[in-house]
């Protein structure tokens, strides 16, 4: 059953949500976090253009067309995964089909029996100690319009707990498929919890199945990283088609825990990434490293905020764009040092490509140290191909084809080494000469 | 091999080239001196096809066909090589990747299929000894971090690797320390053959000690002023070019 209802605006959103919420899933714990999130989404507003963090993605054109609400599980009739998986990548397969997860096509061979994997909205019932202790979290609903809408509205994803001296062999691997007739809406939200000395790999793509419309999924993902944990974390953005995207990645570091996380975009018409980190204890290690390679019309919007709380903290970013055709990519990378957090190392680079004259890159970086002992650095570039790298390659017979690919793999080779499983970087190897052969 | 006939270049509306000529037959060796700024690297630049320089005037064959009309990368396939006086760094693309690309497309130009792994890295182990270039350097991002000599004597390297039939080498020997010069040189000479011609680009006769040429020819403001055997080297070394510039001038 679907429920659907045209939906345009931030009044109407908070109506809808009246009309709804009792088909939610979740307990009272749930609900009443739901019931703050409305109110919080009906104090903020979808973003207007006047507001710094949305300055360069019209949100509001975006959600001035009339799409459908889902909220209610879709069932997509037998589709075949096996395009959608990485070939010789021997992981853990869930698959969310628009938000829900879906038993019927998600595969774990052999996980480690302590580990949970499962809905959401089966966590909501059978694992409520760590929904109360984690749901909404990570993930503030004071601190931005996506993340209280999505909370209101959280209808499905996935819940993975990898207890305390857990390593999980495999990799999981996420597939995000959206399918929809009709303009539709989604608010996908998953919650990992990582245990102490834990040890997890996730992967997680994002396609389309047969979208010939318009569809909007505004997901939510929070990871709580307890100590000394061990978290990858990658997400490939890959054929989006219609999709448009508003991601939030919202983790939470305890003392001496890493977490290193990839985002490549490559496809995809309309995408905004939330990338939120705070460092709650000592000793933590953040690597957030990006990449994305833009054509036509695309629209990539990558947002990071990294909040060194505590003192010891190494954060350290890198962020590549290749853009090409009239898109438009913004990076926008803040770092916080709050007064605690002194012996912070905080780096932070943003390098980019223009392959066409009405390509368009924003890339800014927001420093703010209150503490004193600090090492912080950035540096951001935006340049076209170099001339004279392409002339000496060319000057020893490579056509100039081939030695502009060279060159932009050389470009991003540095982020792709960040990729620790062999089999994802040789899959997106495969990606980016395709896409860079346009 | 390579015939140029009046050739004038230049680069942002100003003319260095001046109406060049040269005629380099196969096996020859072609040393070109000449005062700083006169044009020598412009020529070199030119012959490989850099899209900045403008030709506006003359004719350049290369074994018989229209280089002018050639993309640069032609230009290699056809066989010339261009040894810069500043190779530049490249990070993040091996020598060693980028050679084996190289000389694929070099052979797939020429029709022949790519050529096998084990007969390429037995060609690089070869040409390594040649130059005396250490393994480490040739399997690093090319020119990245390498030392002043280093970079020239990869482009040595890279020159022995594919074979030109007319190897230009512009001021190779500057920046080389003693050894190095001698080992460069034994590089060159040993790739010289009968049907392989080099113009050899210098400041200094020591060089020409080495890799002994069959002709040398002083540039002086975008034209040959004069020619001469292998003693005319000897000569700038001794009285400079003042002398030369008074012939020109005088003229
Ligand atoms: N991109 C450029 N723009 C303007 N002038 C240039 C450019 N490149 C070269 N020139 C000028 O052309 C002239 C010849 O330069 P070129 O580099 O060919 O000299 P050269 O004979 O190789 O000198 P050297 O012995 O110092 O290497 C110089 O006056 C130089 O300033
Ligand atoms: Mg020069």
């Amino acid at each position: 059953m679907i429920t659907a209802e045209k939906i345009s605006s931030t009044d109407k959103l908070v109506s809808d949500f009246e009309a709804v919420k009792k088909t939610l899933p979740g307990n009272s714990f749930v609900q009443s976090i739901r019931q703050k999130a409305i109110e919080s989404f009906s104090a903020l507003g979808i973003p207007a253009r006047e507001n710094e963090e949305y300055k360069y993605s019209n949100v509001q054109k975006l959600f001035s067309e009339a799409v459908t609400l889902s909220v209610v599980e879709m069932t997509l009739s037998k589709i075949s995964i096996d395009k959608y998986l990485i070939p010789n990548l021997d992981a853990h397969i869930i698959v969310l089909i628009n938000g829900f997860l879906s038993e019927e096509l998600s595969l774990l061979k052999n996980l480690e029996k302590s580990v949970v994997v499962s809905s959401l909205q089966k966590a909501f019932e059978k694992h409520s100690e760590f929904i109360e202790r984690h749901f909404s979290t990570c993930a503030d609903i004071n601190s931005d319009a996506f993340i209280a809408l999505n909370t209101a509205y959280a209808s499905d994803g996935v819940f993975i707990n990898v207890p305390d001296n857990t390593v999980v062999e495999k990799p999981i691997h996420i597939i995000n498929i959206i399918a929809a007739k009709e303009s539709t809406f989604f608010f996908p939200r998953n919650l990992f919890v990582v245990g102490k000395s834990a040890q997890v790999q996730l992967v997680e793509t994002f396609e389309t199945h047969d979208l010939p419309v318009k569809a909007i999924s505004t997901s939510v993902t929070e990871i709580a990283i307890n100590e000394n944990a061990k978290v990858q974390y990658y997400r490939l953005q890959n054929d989006c088609g219609n999709g448009q995207q508003i991601n939030t990645v919202s983790a939470s570091q305890q003392k001496n825990s890493h977490f290193d996380t990839n985002t490549v975009t490559l496809s995809g018409g309309w995408v905004r990434n939330n990338l939120n980190i705070a460092l709650n204890g000592e000793n933590c290690e953040s690597h957030l490293n990006g990449l994305f390679i833009t054509s036509d019309t695309q629209h990539v919007d990558n947002h990071t905020l990294v909040d060194h709380r505590k003192p010891h903290c190494e954060s350290n970013q890198t962020y590549k764009g290749i853009l090409d055709g009239k898109s438009t990519g913004i990076f926008n990378g803040k770092i916080f040092v709050q007064r605690d957090a002194q012996k912070t190392n905080a780096y932070q680079s943003s390098k980019n490509i223009l392959l066409s004259d009405d390509a368009t890159i924003n890339a800014k970086p927001q420093l703010e140290i209150y503490a004193d002992d600090v090492k912080c650095s950035h540096g951001s570039s935006t340049g076209k191909i170099d001339e004279d790298a392409l002339f000496y390659l060319r000057a020893r017979g490579l056509g100039i084809e081939s030695a502009r690919k060279l060159l932009l793999h050389a470009f991003v080779n540095d982020v792709m080494q960040t990729i620790r499983i062999n089999a994802l970087r040789d899959y997106l190897e495969t990606l980016i000469h395709k896409k860079l052969g346009e | 091999m390579l015939t140029i006939k009046n050739l004038r270049a230049g680069i942002e509306g100003k003319e260095i080239i001046k109406g060049f000529n040269l005629e380099v037959k196969a096996g020859e060796v072609h040393a070109i001196m000449g005062p700083n700024g006169s044009g020598k690297s412009t020529l070199s630049n030119v012959l490989a096809g850099r899209e900045d320089y403008i030709v506006s005037g003359g004719e350049v064959s290369f074994n018989g066909k229209n280089l002018l009309d050639m993309s640069p990368e032609v230009r290699a396939r056809e066989g010339l090589f261009l040894a810069f006086q500043y190779p530049i760094e490249i990070p993040g693309v091996s020598n060693i990747n980028f050679l084996k690309t190289a000389i694929n497309e070099i052979r797939a130009y020429k029709g022949i299929g790519p050529m096998e792994a084990k007969d390429f890295l037995k060609l690089i182990k070869e040409k390594q000894a040649l130059v005396e270039l250490q393994g480490s350097l040739a399997g690093r991002s090319v020119n990245e971090g390498f030392s002043g000599g280093e970079k020239k004597r990869n482009e040595i390297f890279q020159m022995a690797v594919l074979e030109p039939t007319l190897a230009i080498l512009d001021e190779t020997d500057s920046g080389l320390d003693i050894d190095a010069l001698r080992i460069v040189a034994n590089g060159v000479n040993k790739l010289r053959s009968e049907n392989r011609s080099f113009i050899v680009i210098t400041h200094y006769q020591r060089l020409l000690d080495y890799i002994v040429p069959d002709f040398v020819h002083v540039l002086y403001d975008g034209v040959i002023v004069k020619s001469g055997g292998k003693e005319l080297a000897l000569e700038l070394e001794e009285k400079g070019y003042d002398w030369i510039k008074k012939e020109v001038v005088e003229a």
